[in-house]
This record gives structure tokens, C-alpha cells and sequence, in this order.
């Protein structure tokens, strides 16, 4: 039999040093797996595999040291107890979460729900070379957005109530930007200052602080042969709707404007940073 | 220095400029426990760190903040009513 590779390694089977093995990527999303589906890839690894799993660097499961042979049993096995196959190749990859504010006390966004709603709409397309997007939660970065073709950061923009402030003092220093003050019986906001880390209200006791859950992305990470910081061009946004407006538009670009296997930083340096900003602005004002 | 006034009254007193995160809200959460609901502690911690996370830490806990005072020797006190866990 001639294996198709092109077409295995696009339903994740990753050819090993040995000769016709497979190391087989599943799908994982914001990096949860429900127990049941860890249950099926244990069996599986058992019966087909060397009884262990991989974990990727961004929160992949491979089960290594699968047989040619049996590929479609195992797709099969998989797929009965919910449990998908990886995509490898030019398109779009796992997209990776921190847990985000449904478990973590310093989440400002729901990782996990977006994370789930990004890959549902992304996962698997097509593009001129691999893509990745990952979610996280806070300015904390325990997922390390700025690694990632596209990143979202859970941010807060924030409000001061003054009804509500008893001028404690304690968001004053719980700010690590020096971006708040005290003068005459208000709390003053530097705007040029705030990241919108959202602290201040996290650290408020009275709840005088308002924090609106918002978004920060960046484009163009990179962490590979090449390395490369993710880049904010927008401002931080509360609209989920503004979110997928401009990450298609971006996936657009990338389409539009990449050559065959050219990753979407080198497509957006090609064409200059300021031709991608327009297209990303235009979606963020809505003109598209 | 306006700020000097009105300090509300403590029961009890603190001191962990001698600790660092997280030892600082352990010794924080240790003395809150052994106090009565409603008593109020004073809590003199370093800046940097412990005072940008430590009353985050209490509040998270469902103690009642009540001020940080700046005592300008880079060094702040906390004032916590003490609330119990209903
Ligand atoms: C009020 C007390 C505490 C302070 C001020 C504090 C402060 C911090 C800070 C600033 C970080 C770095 C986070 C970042 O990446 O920006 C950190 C990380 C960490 N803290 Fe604490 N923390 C406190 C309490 C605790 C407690 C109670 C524990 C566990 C018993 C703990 C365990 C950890 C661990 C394991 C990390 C490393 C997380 C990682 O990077 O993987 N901390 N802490
Ligand atoms: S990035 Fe923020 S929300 Fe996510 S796990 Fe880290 S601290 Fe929590
Ligand atoms: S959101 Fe963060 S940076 Fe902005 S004022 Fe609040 S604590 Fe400071
Ligand atoms: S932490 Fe809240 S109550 Fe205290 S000064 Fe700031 S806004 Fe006012």
C-alpha cells in the first residue's frame, strides 16, 4: 500500500523516525479535555499506540507509534468516545487557552467559551502556511498570546464610580502602572498610562471600579525558526462581533496577500505594516 | 498630612515587611483567623509586591477593607474589619 502522507498529515498523522508510524495529533481546544475523552485516548493508546501520549507545546495530545494499518480503526475508536482528529499543514491549528475568568480569579474574558467559538468558526481552514491563535484570560499572559499569528488578551476597560469609592487607597498602589491618583476626593485615571489589566478592579473593595471585559489582539507571532512578538494595532474592544470582523479580516489578508508558504508575519512585512493596519481598521470600524 | 486622620481604630497588629509573597497573605489569612468577627487589624506590609497583592488577596478572602494608609517609609498599613465566612 502507498501511504497518501499529504493527505494523512492532514488529519494529523505526523510521520515518526520509524518506518510507518504515525504520531497522531488530536483536537484540543483551549487545552480541556473531558474525562470521557481522556478515557478513549488512553484505551487507544493502549491498543494501538505505545501506551503513553505526547503533550505538544501548545496544548496537543499525540498519540505516538500509531500502525499504517491502522489508521482507520483508530480514527474510528477515536471517534466514538468524542474524540477528534488534529489538523497538521498550512491551516489553521489548535487554538490554545488559558482558563480564563470561569475559573481563574484574574481572568477579565471567558477563554474557554471564546476559544471554543474561534475554533468552531477557523479550525482546520485552509491558508498559505500554519496559523495559531491563542486566548488569555489577563495581562498575567499565562498563554503567551503574543506567540501566536493572532493573539487575544482578556483585558478591562475600566470606570470609576465615585458614589461607590470610600477612597481607600488600595487601587492607587494595586495599579503597576502608576496610572491612578488622588486629587481632591477623586480617584484620577491616566488614560495614556492604563493597559487595561483591570487590577484596580479586581483589588477595589467596594466595587467602585467598573470593569467592562474587553479584548486586546495582536498579529503576527511568531515562535519558531523565526521569532517574532506578536504586534496590538487596535485599541482594546468590548464587542464580540468587532472581534470576528477583524480576525477574518485578517485571515482574509493573509489568503489575499501571502505566497505559497509564507507565514502571515512575513505576508504582513512584505506588504508593510501600515497596509495590514488599514484592512484590520477598516474591519474594526465596521467599513467592510 | 491629611492622611494621618481619621485612621480607623485597630484591635490587633501585624507586621509583615520581614515576609515575601505568599508568605505575607499566609501570615495576613493566619492572624484574620484568630481574631473576632468585626475586630479590626492593622496590616504593615512592604511596597512593591505585597502591597499591589496582598489586599487584593484579603478582599478575595471576604474581609472588609477599610484603608491604605501610606505610613511614607515605604511601607503601607492595611485596615481590615474582619468579616466571618457566613
Ligand atoms: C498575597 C500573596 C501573594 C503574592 C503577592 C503573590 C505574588 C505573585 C506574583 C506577582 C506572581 C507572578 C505572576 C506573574 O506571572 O505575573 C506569582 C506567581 C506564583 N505564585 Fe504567588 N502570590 C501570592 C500568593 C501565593 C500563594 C498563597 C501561593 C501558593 C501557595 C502562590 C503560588 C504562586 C506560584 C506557584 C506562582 C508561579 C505561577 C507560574 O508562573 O506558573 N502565590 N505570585
Ligand atoms: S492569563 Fe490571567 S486569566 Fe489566564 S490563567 Fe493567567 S492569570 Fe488567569
Ligand atoms: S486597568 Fe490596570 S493599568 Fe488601568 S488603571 Fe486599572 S490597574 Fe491601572
Ligand atoms: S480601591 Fe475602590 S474604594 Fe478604594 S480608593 Fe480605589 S476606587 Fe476607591
Amino acid at each position: 500500500m502507498e501511504a497518501d502522507y499529504a493527505a494523512l498529515k492532514r488529519g494529523g498523522f505526523m510521520r515518526q523516525v520509524q518506518k510507518n508510524r504515525f504520531s497522531l495529533r488530536l483536537k484540543v481546544v483551549g487545552g480541556n479535555l473531558t474525562a470521557e475523552q481522556i478515557e478513549t485516548v488512553a484505551r487507544v493508546a493502549r491498543a494501538f499506540g505505545k501506551g503513553y501520549v505526547h503533550l505538544t507545546s501548545r496544548q496537543g495530545v499525540e498519540i505516538p507509534f500509531i500502525r499504517l494499518e491502522d489508521v482507520n480503526a483508530v480514527q474510528e475508536a477515536l471517534r466514538a468516545g468524542g474524540v477528534d482528529t488534529g489538523v497538521c499543514g498550512p491551516r489553521v491549528r489548535t487554538v490554545t487557552a488559558c482558563q480564563g475568568a470561569s475559573v481563574c480569579p484574574s481572568g477579565c474574558i471567558e477563554t474557554s467559551a471564546l476559544a471554543m467559538e474561534i475554533s468552531a468558526r477557523y479550525y482546520g481552514r485552509s491558508l498559505p502556511h500554519k496559523f495559531k491563535f491563542g486566548v488569555t484570560g489577563c495581562q498575567n499572559n499565562c498563554l503567551k498570546a503574543e506567540e501566536n499569528d493572532v493573539g487575544v488578551k482578556g483585558a478591562y476597560i475600566v470606570r470609576w464610580i465615585k458614589e461607590d469609592c470610600t477612597l481607600c487607597g488600595v487601587c492607587l498602589k494595586a495599579c503597576r502602572e502608576n496610572a491612578l491618583s488622588e486629587r481632591d476626593g477623586e480617584i484620577v485615571l491616566d488614560a495614556a498610562r492604563c493597559t487595561y489589566c483591570g487590577r484596580c478592579a479586581k483589588s477595589c473593595p467596594t466595587g467602585a471600579w467598573r470593569g467592562e471585559s474587553a479584548y486586546l489582539l495582536s498579529f503576527g507571532g511568531m515562535f519558531g525558526n523565526r521569532i517574532a512578538k506578536g504586534r496590538a494595532v487596535l485599541p482594546a474592544f468590548a464587542e464580540k462581533e468587532r472581534l470576528f470582523r477583524v480576525t477574518d479580516a485578517a485571515l482574509d489578508f493573509f489568503d489575499a496577500n501571502a505566497r505559497e508558504g509564507e507565514r502571515f508575519r512575513a505576508a504582513i512585512e512584505r506588504g508593510g505594516w501600515s497596509l495590514f493596519e488599514n484592512k484590520v481598521t477598516e474591519a474594526y470600524n465596521g467599513e467592510i | 498630612m491629611e492622611k494621618y486622620e481619621n485612621l480607623p481604630a485597630a484591635d490587633a497588629a501585624l507586621d509583615i515587611t520581614d515576609a515575601v509573597c505568599p508568605i505575607t497573605f499566609v501570615r495576613a489569612k493566619a492572624a484574620l483567623e484568630e481574631m473576632e468577627a468585626g475586630a479590626v487589624l492593622a496590616l504593615r506590609m512592604n511596597d512593591g509586591e505585597p502591597v499591589q497583592n496582598v489586599p487584593r488577596s484579603v478582599k478575595e478572602e471576604g474581609h472588609r477593607i477599610l484603608k491604605l494608609a501610606d505610613n511614607e517609609d515605604g511601607t503601607y498599613t492595611l485596615f481590615v474589619r474582619k468579616v466571618e465566612e457566613a
